[in-house]
């Protein structure tokens, strides 16, 4: 079960099992769609299944999550989105109002993120077959020209910038589980970032590494990009934005921010003569407001990220094991 | 509550730092703090970092689900094992091996075992679970202890007859006396668990003076909290003179909450109890009074466990009495990491070797 | 082995309390600091409130750490 989501355990399953079965060049780039090439024309491909309960939270619902996340994976890849398909697994019995409601989530998605569902699938299941309700989008986009965007480009001498608050979307979604009520201002950063992306990449097309820290959160995703890129990466705590409900929450149930899920951030790496730059267009976007330069990359230590502490410790943000579980003890 | 930016802070935590290594100079002090989420706060703030290389800090049994003995898991397993029973844990328990399976595996093979953030919730699920049998995982210090107790109550006041207690709490005095009476163990001051102490106030600690001259400091959880905490040892230790002291006054009166300890010697007395790696223990830990035989999971349910196997080759026992670091415990890092841990300073996250590993002392070489 | 948090109890009704901490908001059981009065600041752990914060201490640790390096100063 400590497999699905999307630390260690998550990876060693798809490094052991999936990637030796299909192995491939365009597998083995490791980034979370694949590029590739047709007839000339390069192209970003991604997919993701979507498996969240409750089905409906603050900020958003599964129909929402799933075009967001999947426009953002291609987005990711320096590229721009234009189609996505949709796969529904019902569970027999599931309430139609439901599943209207989803349906118009993701049609209102696809509209501002300007792509378009154009195939699918819908299959229904026996009670107690699926969770209600599963969705898998797949995505289609071409990547951008003069853009390369790859795990494997982080070098020393660039930043690191994450463009707002942490934590919000995971805690929309567990929220309400433990009796704990949030102020209005905690709901899913949900949001399709393509369009921001296109802007960043207009204007900056030197951009080396763009990844949004989904599963397994911040501290997840880098140690990822630190590990292809074999480079190192030392943040700062004072410089990571979190809100207070969002660290109160924490507080409470003994979480970690920095491995929470969030579905409407992204992670910039930069040359630093860039970074002003970056930083303007990021903080004068919607999706950017919250923008901060994080950290930077270093040499040493290869495939590591520390975090340098408010009192000025510096210490291993390892990466996820298994699931975050709450504490008490 | 405490309103600094992060530059006041950061400059508080220089000067500590700073005073820290002029009392200390070349002698070399060990200090040992008996509280997991100190471990963890101490990792996470990266206390060690801004100490001298002369002052060392160990971890002590701090860690009530580390210590909590593998037939105790054994027994919460072979519960969740019958369809009439509901078992509600904290989140802490869920990944702590017992002889041959954990609780996070039994979930997944379709036990009903269910995260709580409060034993209270275990009532809630009783009330609407009346066929069912609840059995809560009482695990935990001082600070935990008279919560389960006020739930029991609450539980006999709601009349509710189908929820239980598996109660394996443990007390913080005996585990720092026997530490302290053991002849391999070297401390020279202790950091004492600023929670616990809110229950329990000053008075237990007193022993520390009177029998073993040992400085302490009953300390908080903020990174100033506990570099106050060390500085205020170092003072002692410097000056020679030992004194309890309380550097945590915003929680902590001299008494602690008598409320609190009323209510936990009315539902438990103390018992003998097996800590993990270390053995068992005169008077350290709780059960249930026999006016509350009717909440005790053991006195009622029947079940018939396995029998316990304990993990060779570790050196859990020496990191919990913080003789050793983890670093020196053959299995650590290789076959004894949090995702497949062999002892129990590795099964929880407050576990010294679990926080040593993630938090990366011994990893991080920038 | 004692994550507990500082909260501001807002509302008491018989002996639960809604308690806000940054905004985050439970129920939480005065059984064990039935003493406790809307407005104070306690701190909660495992769904109780354990003990009271003193905000006189409060005030003066923060004093104190802000003012740190004149303190050493007044002390020599």
């Amino acid at each position: 079960m400590a497999h699905g989501s999307g630390g260690k355990l998550s990876h060693d399953l798809v490094k052991n099992i999936m990637w030796p079965a299909f192995a491939n060049d365009i597998l083995g780039q490791m980034h979370d769609g694949a590029q590739f090439m047709i007839h000339g024309t390069k192209l970003a491909f991604s997919t993701d299944s979507y498996v969240v309960k409750p089905l409906f939270f603050a900020g958003g619902d599964i129909g929402k999550l799933a075009v967001c996340g999947t426009v953002n994976d291609v987005a990711m890849n320096g590229a721009v989105p234009l189609y996505l398909s949709a796969g529904f697994i019902l569970e027999e019995g599931f309430p139609i109002d439901d599943l209207q409601k989803i349906v118009t989530s993701m049609h209102k998605a696809a509209e501002e993120a300007g792509v378009y569902i154009v195939t699918g699938d819908t299959k229904v299941v026996e009670k107690g077959g699926v969770d209600g309700l599963y969705i898998n989008t797949a995505g289609i986009g071409y990547r951008l020209e003069g853009v390369h965007i790859s795990g494997q480009n982080a070098k020393p001498g660039q930043d690191v910038i994450l463009s707002g608050y942490l934590g919000e979307h995971a805690l929309a979604v567990m929220g309400e589980r433990h009796g704990l009520t949030f102020p209005q201002s905690v709901a899913s950063d949900c949001a399709p970032l393509n369009g921001l992306v296109a802007e960043l990449l207009a204007a900056v097309p030197q951009i080396a590494v763009l990844r949004d820290p989904t599963r397994g959160g911040l501290a997840t995703t880098l140690n990822e990009i630190a590990v292809q890129s074999q480079v190192g990466i030392m943040l700062e705590e004072v410089q990571i934005p979190i809100s207070p409900a969002v660290q109160a929450a924490c507080d409470i149930l003994g979480f970690d921010p920095l491995y929470l899920a969030n579905e409407g951030k992204m992670i910039v790496f930069v040359d630093k003569k860039y970074t002003e730059q970056v930083m303007k267009i990021m903080s004068s976007h919607v999706y950017g407001r919250g923008a901060r330069v994080i950290g930077q990359v270093m040499e040493k230590p290869a495939g590591q990220v520390g975090l340098r502490t408010t009192i000025g410790g510096v210490r291993l943000l390892d990466m996820l094991m298994g699931d975050q579980l709450p504490r008490i003890c | 509550m405490l309103d600094m930016t992060n530059e006041q802070v950061k400059k508080a935590a220089e000067f500590f730092a700073g005073e820290i290594g002029n009392l200390a100079g070349s002698r070399k002090i060990r200090l040992m703090e008996v509280c997991g989420t100190h471990t963890v706060a101490i990792f996470k703030a990266g206390i060690r970092q801004l100490l001298p290389a002369s002052v060392e800090l160990v971890s002590g049994p701090g860690c009530p689900v580390c210590v909590t003995a593998n037939e105790y898991l054994d027994t919460a397993i072979a519960y969740s094992r019958q369809p009439e029973v509901i078992i509600t844990t904290f989140g802490d328990m869920l990944k702590v091996p017992g002889s041959s399976s954990n609780l996070a595996t039994e979930k997944a093979a379709g036990a009903d075992i269910r995260i709580v953030y409060s034993p209270m919730e275990s009532l809630d699920i009783a009330r609407d679970n009346p066929s069912k049998k609840i059995i809560f995982l009482a695990v935990g210090f001082e600070t935990t202890a008279p919560i389960a107790a006020a739930v029991v109550l609450m539980a006999e006041q709601a009349k509710i007859n189908n929820f239980y207690v598996l109660s394996a709490h443990k007390l913080v005095p005996p585990a720092l006396k026997a530490l302290l009476m053991a002849k391999e163990t070297h401390v020279d001051g202790f950091l004492l668990p600023g929670h616990v102490s809110a229950m329990i106030g000053m008075e237990p600690y007193q022993f520390l003076m009177d029998e073993f001259q040992t400085p302490a400091v009953v300390a908080g959880f903020e990174p100033l909290d506990i570099l106050q905490g060390i500085y205020m040892l170092l003072q002692q230790i410097h000056a020679g003179v030992p004194i309890l002291e309380n550097q945590y006054g915003r929680i902590v009166p001299q008494k602690g909450n008598v409320r609190a300890c009323e209510i936990l010697a009315q539902v438990y007395e103390r018992t003998d109890a097996t800590w993990r790696g270390i053995g068992s223990l005169p008077s350290s830990g709780l059960k249930l009074r026999k006016e509350y035989v009717a909440f005790d999971a053991k006195e009622n349910i029947p079940v018939v466990v396995e029998p316990t196997k304990e993990h060779a080759g570790c050196r859990c026992g020496e990191v919990l009495r913080g003789n050793i670091l983890p670093t020196l415990c053959p299995l650590f890092g290789k076959n004894c990491r949090p995702e497949h841990p062999v002892g129990s300073c590795m099964v929880s996250v407050e576990g010294t070797c679990a926080a040593w590993y993630k938090y990366g002392a011994g990893r991080w070489q920038g | 082995m004692c994550l507990a948090v500082p909260g501001k109890i807002v509302e008491i009704q018989d002996m639960l309390a809604t308690v806000d901490v940054s905004g985050v908001t439970r129920k939480i059981s005065l059984m064990l600091l039935p003493e406790a009065k809307v407005g104070e600041f306690v701190l909660i752990h495992a769904g109780f409130a354990i003990q009271a914060i003193d905000e006189e201490e409060v005030r003066k640790t923060l004093e104190l750490f802000k003012e740190l390096e004149e303190y050493a100063r007044h002390d020599q």
